[in-house]
């Protein structure tokens, strides 16, 4: 069951491309998919730590723009006269340097802000995602700034014994934002039933607790930290080489709260939340866009966001699940299980 | 003569730092208390403010009144807004864990804000005032005459803050609130009624703030964002619920960013708030002027 479900659900996502042709809502679910990845990047450190990321699209962004400079190449001034120039590199170095980029990035913020918890490490990343758009915005010479930076390659894979490819369609686009989605997902599964997702649940129980175990907070949660912004990195890679055109924008801070309204809705700390709250919210504007304006939208989100809180606060996934598992479970003879669980999983 | 130039534009930073600084400390005291008080982190912060520039902006030109009439109607809108805010959201939540109220502020500020958007659109507007053009000049700093009533009004506003905490009964009970709420109310201090003031306090002071500053600058929906995280910034550098540190700590963010602007570059003045939160937080969590001794 627990192995079944997200396979035949990966293998629904892999169909839809197959049955749907309309451009633009492949566009919407691509887009959709790279944000699904920055959401699921974001739950392992909202959900397994506790750590609210608001400067979480700071990773994705800089994940775009480490991608589509390594693979666009610069020349860029640094200090004192000292002149940095680089020559393209394929697209695929650009999504490996953004994912080591971004996860150092992670290793940083991690180091520094751990010591603050709660209210003070939401502000921190906060400020860090600001800084880092502020200096994409006025880093012209590297970044183009308000200019954006724009042809930026489609990646292109090397395929045994085929030659090249590169993914230009909006299929083959899906395929690849599907792929590396499950990867990040098989990863985030990984580290969450390992010795360390083990540690950082315990942490989120009861830090005092676990210290007096011998778990290493800073280690734990550093580790998380990395991880998560190496997989928000990644996505912000898939974005730059999909969308070709990057501005300081990507570092809106609305794009963190897309995140966060994704997880929060879907259910923080369940590995299917982010995919259940990003489908839902990410495919939304598409069904709102001829009823509703943009502003308007943005209105209904701000207010759903409140009322899933109010109404789901833990999500739509971990509300539900139980009641389905019942269901299913009801079907075969093990009720028993069944409803002690229900019971053990009612706030 | 180079040397007397240079003196010339400091004299003329600090002159600019005090008149920034004094509506930063309003914005910072309003959510210190609120964030000291009830431990809410109030992402509406930054609407209040563009909602007490707006309702400056109406009052003025759409109702024709007059500028110092207009100002207490904003400050006053700010409260009742407030207070409907903590009504209608932050009450049924109470004892719900800090990110529950930190997301729930977040939803409410992203429909407040595209709220402003949808009905006011996204061009900036300007706020007509009825000083002279002609700047005051002393020696050789000049400042306008707005900008010396924005001044004088923001000291006046913290000022009435200050002896409200410190002089009357509804302020010695929210000090108590602050200190341990449960004592408080075991005391018969209204906790409740303690929090709603508080908060609408708070938005009072951070439309204040807008309705200060929005004839200085331009009024535009997303105006309050900045004006927010620059509040969160001077919070964290006076330490929680510390109303002289936030006053200090507006100065002291007012003087990093005219500084910033003036002698490094002015694309990164606003990104000064941000060093300074980061800065604070890293080497010293509490805060410059701190009592607490745990963060987070």
């Amino acid at each position: 069951m627990r192995r079944i479900v997200p396979l035949l659900c990966f293998a629904a996502f892999a169909s839809v491309p197959l049955w749907l042709q309309d451009p633009y809502l492949l566009n919407a679910l691509i887009t959709t998919g790279i944000f699904i990845i920055g959401a699921m990047s974001m739950n392992l450190l909202l959900g397994f730590t506790g750590q609210l990321s608001l400067g979480h699209i700071a990773f994705f962004g800089i994940g775009a723009y480490v991608s589509a400079l390594t693979s666009l190449g610069f020349d860029a001034e640094i200090f004192g006269g000292y002149r940095l120039v680089h020559a393209p590199y394929p697209p695929v170095a650009g999504f490996a340097l953004a994912v080591v980029i971004a996860g150092l990035c992670g290793y940083l913020v991690g180091r520094l802000s751990f010591r603050v918890r709660g209210a003070y490490f939401v502000i921190v990343t906060i400020s860090f995602a600001e800084v880092v758009r502020l200096i994409a915005l006025n880093w012209v010479e590297l970044t183009q700034g308000p200019l954006a930076l724009t042809n930026i390659p489609s990646i292109t894979i090397g395929l045994p014994g085929l030659g090249y490819l590169t993914l230009k369609t909006k299929l083959q686009n899906c395929y690849l934002v599907l792929t590396i989605a499950g990867i990040a997902y098989l990863l985030i599964y990984g580290l969450v039933h390992s010795h360390y997702g083990r540690a950082m649940r315990a942490l989120m129980e009861n830090e005092t607790l676990a210290v007096s175990v011998g778990i290493d907070v800073t280690r734990a949660l550093t580790l998380t930290a990395v991880i998560s912004a190496a997989i928000a990195g990644a996505a912000g890679s898939l974005y730059a080489h999909y969308i070709r055109i990057i501005d300081p924008e990507v570092f809106a801070f609305i794009s963190t709260v897309t995140m966060v309204i994704m997880v929060v809705s879907g259910g923080k700390g369940s590995l299917a939340g982010p995919v259940v709250g990003g489908v839902i919210f990410g495919l939304l504007p598409v069904f709102l866009r001829p009823i509703m304006a943009p502003e308007a939208q943005w209105i209904a989100y701000g207010l759903v966001l409140v009322a899933i809180l109010f109404v789901l606060p833990r999500g739509i996934v971990p509300s539900l699940a139980p009641k389905l598992a019942f269901a299913f479970r009801l079907a075969k003879p093990k009720p028993v299980i069944a409803s002690e669980r229900t019971a053990e999983e009612r706030p | 003569m180079a040397t007397e130039d240079t003196v010339d534009q400091l004299l003329q930073h600090l002159v600019n730092t005090l008149v920034l600084g004094g509506t930063y400390a309003l914005l910072g005291i309003g959510l210190t208390l609120i964030f000291g008080i009830m431990n809410v982190v109030n992402f509406t912060h930054g609407i209040l403010y563009t909602f007490g520039a707006y309702m400056m902006f109406i009052v003025v030109h759409q109702f024709g009144l007059n500028f110092f009439l207009a100002l207490p109607t904003a400050v006053v809108a700010g409260w009742l807004l407030g207070a409907l805010i903590e009504l209608t959201l932050l009450r049924p939540l109470r004892g719900s864990d800090i990110d529950t109220t930190m997301l729930v502020m977040i939803g409410a500020w992203i429909a407040m804000q595209s709220g402003a958007l949808w009905i006011w659109g996204g061009v900036a507007k300007s706020i007509d005032n009825p000083f002279p053009e002609a700047p005051l000049v002393i020696g050789p700093v000049s400042v306008s005459w707005l900008r010396l009533f924005v001044l004088c009004a923001a000291g006046v506003l913290i000022v009435l803050t200050y002896s409200l905490i410190n002089l009357t009964k509804l302020g010695k009970a929210m000090r108590a609130t602050f200190q341990d709420s449960d004592t408080a109310a075991l005391m018969g201090v209204n906790v409740s009624l303690i929090y709603t003031s508080t908060f609408a306090i708070g938005s009072a002071l951070a439309a204040a703030g807008g309705a200060l500053l929005g004839p200085v600058y331009v009024v535009f929906p997303q105006m309050g964002d900045l004006a927010a995280v620059k509040a969160f910034a001077i919070v964290i550098l006076g330490g929680l619920g510390n109303i002289t540190g936030a006053v200090i700590g507006g100065f002291i963010l007012a003087l990093a960013e005219e500084l910033g602007a003036g002698y490094v570059s002015s694309g990164y003045r606003d990104a000064m708030g941000f060093l300074i939160i980061i800065a604070v937080l890293v080497f010293k969590p509490t805060g410059l002027f701190a009592r607490a001794e745990r963060v987070g």
